[in-house]
């Protein structure tokens, strides 16, 4: 046995590709020039390092390619690359093939899946209890936030489209908005406009500011038609008895003089609003963009600014909202200039484990998969699908079984294995509705159970390894890191996985689907890292 | 005053703030737990005992400081689909054949005066362990609005309520110091989905379902019991993937990797350890596990006293069939000596090893059934949904047995005097645990929201069951 296991490493050897990184996981220093013809990314580096120096912290140094390319496909679309995707990226010299790769992601079709599947938390679309938009409404919600965000739609015309839509539910995707809340008085509109357009919680305002926003919110009305569950949400002019409009002022406090008999107030607000000038509207999407990249906002939680919770690096969140303010709002540029920079690319071993290197963002957070994007890499890698249903039997919805779990529109439509690893249960809009912990009911669920052990049973990866000759094991021990882990083995972890051969006498079929529940198991599979 | 105080204060009042802003004003654990979730605690069912415990969190204090009742568990037996009242717990021997199909006779128990249907002998031998409540009433007649009635008591349209399973584990899991391996809250065994389980306390207090069937040979528990792996084979797989544990190999200390540590110690706690072996009802003398009966049910009953042994607050048992439009009489001769044997057993039994007094048992489903039988076709003697009226019954926990509460008609069609509903039952029993009427629930919104509805709420009360402590 111990000559086999010389043979298997032996032959690793030969197939591993020439390493050239000095770690498995870092690539070398973070290196930020002090020119003055920075680019933007290399001006986000700029201000973090000046901040992380101002503070004495250093940077990590900067990732891998292996872990850029998990990361900033997980991060990007939710989606782990595929084995090619891997090997022609690690092989490829390219001195800009990590932009190109970003590039490449902003196009793909995943993206707008993903994309949808966030906003699809922050704007509550789910047919049941307790918003309760129907399975119709559903699906023209999303399709209009899907096709916006396929589109690359302007943000300020998202933002209005949402403020100023009027019509069916069930034709006018965005009317839903103003549906998809559990309080649907003036001032609860209010309060849901702020949390989700300009990132604060009015339980921060003093009461006369919401009652001031509220105004622009007192003519919305909702009227049913002869459809089964369609609902008109519509201006009417005479709505406002407790005549809100005339107290209304804008958040930041400047005045207005509304007229509802000459025009909707959601479209004054709206003007107000998304105005590069306006102190909320792009401050507020920035720092929302930076946390869903970075793993944590500037101004932390992303979805509670204002003056009692100010930004880390405030320079660095103006500069943002400078950025997007000039691209016009531009979504993908923000992405672009974020996913460039080495800030992002930092790797995930912290050089000082502390809570403040985590806020002025010295290395990568460390973070589980989402419920959805763990669930689609188990079945990819398996080979396999999952049964979705509402728990609500009627009406029926069918849902195909070869959806992916980012695409799934419906937060109705859930599986328990989604519950399990924290779905949101888009009630309220906030992000915290998502949980990202780890839980023990977790580690038991994909260390032990059924679900898990069936899908392993068929993974092609096992089947295929079932039939492989003692050569091909080094083969199929790569194939099984590049597919589960994105990267090659390391010579350890040949030499530990042929020992296991060894010590066990597992068949070979044993020895695949064993490494592929080992890997599955790992923190570096089912963290963002 | 000096300027530090001044600061000091000023610090110590921003904190406060931040304590009591929003997330709906709610300054309760969901929202705190969730906030620290990002590597926290947030957990679903098992991870409280080694991370971040709300018992320490300065925002759960009230939930802490809890009284202490004469009940420490309750065992919820879930007739799911509606079982009949005047077949089971409310027999109507006078209103005729019409009414009574072939179960036309009764059975004498060990309380005087307090008779039970036909087929449950064994029940008729425990009255005096139990009461029964014959005036149950909601009205509702879907299975998924009545159920979720009856297990949270409440008729929110808007809200989704955690169901009593939920609020027990709220209360009395690992918030308020349970340490146990096993989560608070257990399911038997498969779960019911969202209509009896957490609603807005969110996923952490959600139950934790077994799968699995504890009358076969291996009640193959999901996650924790593996028949076709071997411990042998457990202990090597961990090894292999310990020891390709790259990452946290170049991650020393870290915190997000120190939850995994935790989390994956008490999974495997449970899969190799001796918490596990709590599932293995082979450890039962045959005679014990004959006596509730080799079924599903029966077994489930034993596994649930099991648990109550252990401490765990919690336990439903789900147990189906009982949605009988069809057939009626053939299911109801089926399955009600399984009930009858089971339900026995374990009401004896606890009482046998003086846990009764200290657990709650109540068996009822979210409605009864039409009293009159439906003969014509295609039901050919079926019985319908019925929220009118239905009955249920409740034991142990300091709850008095051998008493009958209301009644209904003599046709059992009308509740005829002291109609109870849902929030009635589940509230005696929150109070038999020592949990106020009027401890607070982290209401999503900010709304004041107590565990037994208030007046305002608009939510019909016949009042608590005082008439049974």
């Amino acid at each position: 046995m111990k000559v086999l296991a010389t043979l298997i490493l032996g032959l690793v050897l030969l197939v591993s590709p020439g390493s050239a990184a000095p770690s498995l996981y870092e690539a070398g220093p973070m290196t930020v020039s002090d020119g003055e013809a920075a680019d933007a990314s290399e001006r986000i580096d700029q201000l973090v390092l000046s901040k992380l120096t101002e503070v004495g912290l250093k940077p990590a140094p900067v990732c891998s390619d292996e872990v850029f390319l998990r990361r900033v496909y997980l991060v990007t679309i939710g989606t782990l690359p595929r084995e090619d995707e891997v090997r022609d990226f690690l092989a490829t010299e390219d001195e800009v093939k990590r932009t190109l790769v970003v590039e490449h992601l902003l196009d793909r079709p995943e993206f707008a899946d993903y994309w949808s599947m966030k906003w699809g938390d922050l704007l509550r679309i789910k047919a049941e209890f307790p918003i309760k938009l129907w399975p119709n409404a559903v699906q023209a919600y999303h399709h209009w936030v899907h096709d916006g965000i396929r589109t690359n739609k302007p943000y300020h015309e998202f933002a209005r489209e949402i403020l100023i839509g009027s019509g069916s539910n069930f034709r006018q995707g965005e009317v839903n908005f103003y549906r998809a809340m559990q309080d649907r008085t003036p001032r609860g509109i209010a309060s849901t406009v702020a949390l989700t357009l300009m990132g604060e919680r009015t339980k921060n305002w003093p009461e006369r500011k919401l009652e001031a926003m509220a105004g622009f919110f007192s003519h919305v009305a909702y009227k049913s038609t002869s459809e089964w569950k369609e609902e008109i949400v519509y201006f009417d002019p005479t709505a406002d008895q407790e005549k809100l409009y005339e107290r209304a002022i804008f958040p930041d406090g400047s005045p207005v003089e509304l007229e509802p008999s000459q025009r909707d107030p959601r479209a004054v607000f709206a003007d107000w609003l998304i105005r590069p000038e306006n102190p909320y509207f792009s401050k507020a999407i920035s720092n929302r963009i930076w946390s869903w990249l970075m793993g944590r906002g500037i101004v932390e939680e992303p979805d509670d600014m204002g003056p009692h919770n100010p930004p880390s690096n405030p320079e660095l969140l103006a500069f943002l909202e400078t950025e997007f303010n000039d691209s016009r709002c531009d979504v993908k540029h923000l992405f672009r200039i974020i996913l460039n920079s080495q800030t992002f690319q930092l790797s995930s071993i912290p050089i000082q484990n502390s809570e403040e290197a985590a806020a002025h963002f010295a290395h990568y957070p460390l973070r589980r998969m989402e419920a959805e994007v763990l669930i689609d890499a188990l079945n990819e890698i398996t080979g396999t699908k999952e049964d979705y249903s509402s728990p609500i039997p009627e009406p029926f919805t069918f849902v195909p079984d070869d959806i992916r779990g980012i695409a799934l529109a419906d937060g109705s439509i859930t599986s328990s294995f989604l519950e399990l690893f924290g779905r949101p249960p888009r009630d309220t809009g906030f992000e915290s509705e998502r949980a990202r912990n780890v839980t023990a009911a977790q580690r038991l669920h994909l260390l032990n159970s059924s679900h898990i052990r069936k899908k392993i049973k068929v993974c092609p990866l096992v089947t295929w390894g079932a039939g492989v000759c003692l050569e091909e094991q080094p083969e199929m021990i790569e194939k099984i890191y590049l597919h589960l882990l994105s990267r090659y083995p390391t010579e350890d972890e040949r030499l530990v996985t042929a020992e296991y051969f060894e010590r066990t006498g597992a068949s070979s079929r044993d020895l695949a689907a064993d490494l592929v529940w080992a890997l599955m198991n790992q923190p570096e599979f089912y963290f963002i890292h | 005053m000096s300027t530090p105080d001044l600061n000091l204060a000023r610090r110590h009042s921003r904190d406060v703030g931040r304590i009591t802003q929003s997330f709906g004003g709610v300054p309760l654990s969901r929202r705190e737990a969730l906030r620290k979730s990002v590597y926290g605690s947030a957990g679903l069912l098992l991870t409280e005992p080694f991370s971040v415990r709300a018992a320490q969190d300065p925002l759960a204090p009230q939930k802490v400081a809890m009284n202490s009742g004469p009940a420490k568990s309750v065992i919820q037996i879930w007739l799911w689909g509606g079982p009949c009242h005047i077949d089971t717990f409310d027999p109507k021997p006078e209103a005729g054949r019409e009414y009574t199909g072939a179960l036309d006779g009764t059975l004498e128990t060990n309380v005087s005066g307090m008779r039970i249907g036909q087929l449950l002998p064994g029940l008729a031998k425990e009255a005096d362990k139990y009461s029964l409540i014959r005036s149950m009433t909601h009205g509702n007649n879907g299975h998924e609005t009545a159920a979720y009635l009856v297990q949270t008591g409440r008729t929110s349209e808007r809200d989704v309520f955690p169901g009593s399973g939920a609020v027990v584990s709220y209360f009395k899991g690992y918030d308020a110091g349970y340490e146990g391996l096993i989560p608070p809250y257990i399911v038997l065994t498969e779960p019911q989905g969202r209509f009896s389980e957490a609603g807005f306390l969110g996923p952490r207090y959600k139950p934790f379902a077994t799968g699995g069937n504890p009358a076969s040979p291996v009640f193959a528990v999901e996650g924790i019991v593996t028949p076709d792996i071997s411990e042998e084979q457990q202990k090597e797989r961990r090894t292999l993937m310990q020891q390709l544990n790259t990452l946290g190999g170049a991650l020393p200390g870290h915190s997000a990797l120190k939850t995994v540590v935790d989390s994956e110690e008490q999974a495997y706690e449970l899969i190799l350890g001796d918490a596990g072996k709590l599932f293995d009802l082979s450890q039962e003398k045959d005679e014990m596990r004959d006596r509730y009966g080799r079924t599903t049910f029966g077994q489930s009953c034993l596994m649930a006293r099991r648990l109550v042994e252990k401490g765990v607050p919690y336990i439903t048992i789900n147990y189906k069939g009982w949605d009988t439009h069809k057939q009626h009489f053939q299911i109801m001769n089926r399955k009600l000596p399984e009930l009858d044997q089971g339900l026995a057993a374990l009401i004896g039994d606890l009482s046998g090893r003086g846990l009764l007094d200290s657990t709650v048992v109540w068996c009822t489903g979210e409605f009864g059934r039409t009293p009159k039988v439906a003969t014509e076709s295609p039901w050919n003697g079926g019985r319908h949904h019925f929220g009118k009226a239905f009955s249920c019954l409740l034991a142990g926990g300091g709850f008095q047995g051998g008493q009958v509460v209301g009644a209904t008609n003599s046709t059992g069609e009308e509740v005829a005097e002291r109609p109870v509903y849902p929030a009635d039952v589940i509230g005696s029993i929150y109070g038999q645990l020592g949990i106020p009427a009027d401890a607070s629930l982290p209401h999503p919104q900010g709304t004041p929201t107590h565990v037994v509805p208030d007046e305002a709420e608009g939510v019909p009360m016949g009042g608590l069951l005082k008439e049974l402590v």
